[in-house]
């Protein structure tokens, strides 16, 4: 997917005064209240979130030796592994896979990875028909539109919106009900289902001591997609490996909790190797791509804390930011505080200036998340990188500064606060309130501000008292 | 035992009578108040905007005003959480320095945490006829643990009934600079908040955090709602009568 990253505050502008994706907005709140009713089965939920941090700083403080553990297993039960750095490097292998195979038409399970490697365009170049199967991600496909949620990729689109897509482009008469439509789609999709020659997934993790990938999903077309057509290829980022099943057991007891207050998801697939010799069922041919995409820039770095994310999306669903503007505002495929800081992270500081300062860093989204990943530091270390390059504009800097260096000057600093206590109180109105204020624009176009009550500051009332 | 009052930049400048309100409950709960004349703010602004350099000294700065004290209390939990929390971390790679700090950051305190968990106050002084809603402040919540204790005090305030407020803990948009370069997204957000309080209907909302405050009162001002005061916490369990 193209990075329209640069562009946040435009596209967030633009996403607050949009009725119907306001109204989708609205339904993020639910994922967070059926997450804090589910996370009351956890006996001990700190506990486990920090068991959960634990099994993936495990996994990544030695990742080349489980990638390698991995692949050595995966390999021994038939499938196979390949690499990809970068995004076009994935398309790259998968059209060779489709060449070498004959294969002419693909089904999707939800992938955020190609999404990253925007590998949909490159399919559809190479003669090859990718279908999307995940009911969100068809939705998309359909509306030739990226998804704004990595759980629900429509959240922006309304009942009605999709209603009319679906008779435009299914070409039947219009529905009204979500049944209905799901029913009508799913009637779409099984013919591609039946006649597909290649199954591409993600994957939530890859499992060393097994080579197995296990894949996380609702609605079942994972596990078509994983075993009915000729060939299956998985492509998931290097960092979602973890060492044992047991640690994957960890994770899954926060998994579905902390993304859709599930206890467990409908569908859970541990696929390993190909169909082997008296299997009824499961693809000739299993392929792995693991991609690092920006990864290994992130390990040993002060960023590598984001590795552990395994893409819930509580953060999103918590964060009042991501709650106002939705996630297409992000401009790349991971929106909510996960995307401000992969974004920037995997594509470059300079690519996404706007994305690290999208937070009030009222720390909601470290505080669901289930790995702990201290997001608001991580967006702070983004920021002192943007500072560091001199990515900031000018005169930010220089008042960063001035109040700096201000303030280590008491004396100084008393007068100006003096001074500007004065000025402040001219401003007022008789409610005591500034209507406006030159350069604060920001400020007062939605509210005011409301002045000094005393014209001293405390410290020279202070003072006064203590000279009586 | 002394304490010392840490004011923050914004109480001293906009609402010198929350000081007032800190000083007249730490002492009457019987600690020594002192206030270290030279203080001024404790590097938030720089260090939340990625410049690490003012921000380390300004927290050396408060290190030489406050390590002589018992303890630091702040009436805010943004600049207490940024001592206790985030002042550590400024001085990675300076052994020395590093010790102080983090003794200076383990008796830090926001207000009313100080005063129920250490001065373990049996009553306060305020009165209050009505209904008020209490605004979690993000800092406060989730990097001082103040959630219980304003509540706890202001069960004590004579005529007062809490009236909790839907999404409390949802954060109002103030976000420090976030504010200003973020203007839209936090106009959104601080509307929310007051619709929140509108519905609420509580005679006055009250908090912990100045930048909270304004924002909030300024919105509610603006969209023409005179009648719900804001109130920092302080200034209510103190005795509006002091302010």
């Amino acid at each position: 997917m193209q990075s329209q990253a640069m562009h946040f505050k435009a596209r967030a502008r633009a996403a607050l005064v949009n009725a119907g994706l306001q109204r989708g907005l609205s339904k993020v709140d639910g994922f967070a209240a059926k997450r804090a009713i589910a996370i009351r089965e956890l006996e001990d939920l700190e506990g486990l979130r920090t068991e959960a941090a634990a099994v993936r700083d495990r996994a990544l403080a030695d990742l080349d030796v489980w990638i390698e553990a991995f692949e050595r297993e995966a390999i021994r039960r038939g499938a196979t592994v390949l690499y990809a750095e970068t995004g076009e490097d994935v398309s790259k292998l998968v059209i060779e896979i489709c060449r070498r195979h004959g294969l002419t038409k693909a089904i999707k399970s939800k992938s955020m990875l190609s999404e990253e490697a925007q590998l949909n365009t490159a399919l559809e170049g190479a003669g090859v028909q990718p279908v999307e199967t995940d009911l969100g991600e068809y939705i998309c496909q359909l509306a030739d539109e990226p998804p704004s949620h990595i759980i629900a990729p429509v959240i922006h689109k309304t009942r009605a919106d999709i209603a009319e897509l679906f008779a435009r482009k299914h070409h039947r008469p219009q529905l009204d009900e979500v049944e209905a439509m799901t029913r009508e789609a799913r009637e779409m999709l099984r013919t591609h289902f039946l006649s597909a020659d290649l199954g591409i997934s993600g994957g939530n993790f890859l499992i060393a001591e097994t080579g197995s990938l296990a894949l996380v999903t609702n609605e079942g077309n994972g596990r078509m997609v994983t075993t009915m057509p000729r060939v299956h290829v998985a492509i998931t980022g290097i960092e979602k490996i973890v060492p044992t099943l047991e640690d994957l057991c960890t994770l899954m007891r926060l998994l579905p909790r902390s993304a859709t207050g599930q206890s467990i998801s409908n569908y859970f697939t541990l696929a390993t190797g190909p169909r082997g010799e008296g299997d009824l069922d499961g693809p000739e041919h299993m392929v792995f791509i693991l991609v690092d995409n920006g990864r290994t820039n992130l390990v040993g770095s002060d960023l590598q804390e984001m590795l552990r994310c395994i893409r819930c999306g509580a953060c999103m669903n918590h964060c009042p930011v991501y709650q106002s503007v939705g996630g297409h505002a992000y401009g790349w495929v991971y929106p909510g505080p996960m995307g401000a800081v992969l974004t920037p992270a995997f594509l470059g500081v300079e690519k996404a200036l706007d994305l690290p300062q999208a937070s009030t860093f009222c720390g909601a989204c470290s505080s669901v998340c289930p790995v702990k990943i201290p997001l608001p530091d991580l967006l702070r270390k983004l920021r002192e990188r943007q500072v560091e390059r001199g990515l900031r504009p000018w005169y930010e800097m220089l008042a960063l500064r001035v109040w700096g260096w201000t303030a280590q000057h008491p004396r100084l600093y008393a007068l100006a606060a003096a001074i500007g206590v004065r000025c402040l109180r001219t401003l007022r109105n008789s409610d005591g309130m500034i209507i406006s204020i030159p350069f604060a624009s920001g400020w007062t176009n939605t509210r005011f501000m409301p002045a000094p009550s005393s014209g001293r500051t405390f410290r020279a009332l202070y003072a006064a008292r203590a000279k009586r | 035992m002394r304490v010392g009052l840490f004011v923050t930049c914004l109480v001293d400048m906009m609402r010198p009578s929350i000081g007032t309100a800190a000083l007249k409950l730490l002492e009457g709960a019987g600690y020594e108040v002192v206030v270290p004349a030279t203080q001024t703010c404790c590097g938030q602004p720089g260090y939340n905007s990625g410049e690490r350099k003012s921000a380390r000294a300004l927290a050396e700065k408060v290190l030489g005003e406050f390590e002589g004290c018992d303890y630091l209390v702040a009436p805010s939990g943004s600049c207490s959480g940024m001592i206790r929390t985030h002042y550590p971390d400024l001085f990675r790679g300076e052994p020395a320095l590093a010790a102080r700090i983090e003794r200076l950051a383990a008796k830090t305190y926001e207000l009313t945490d100080f005063l129920v968990n250490v001065a373990k106050l049996k009553q306060v002084p305020g009165t209050f006829n009505g209904s008020v809603t209490y605004h979690d402040s993000c800092s406060g919540l989730r990097e001082m643990g103040v959630k219980t204790q304003p509540r706890e005090l202001l069960a004590k305030v004579q005529g007062l009934t809490l009236k909790e407020m839907r999404d409390s803990e949802t954060c109002c948009g103030f976000g420090g600079t976030f504010v200003v370069k973020m203007d839209e997204i936090s106009a959104r957000m601080v509307e929310d908040k007051c619709k929140n309080i509108d519905a609420n209907g509580a005679s006055a909302v009250v908090l912990g955090d100045l930048g909270c405050m304004l924002n909030i009162e300024g919105r509610l001002r603006k969209r023409g709602d005179s009648r719900t005061q804001v109130l920092h916490v302080a200034e209510i369990l103190a005795g509006r009568d002091e302010v």
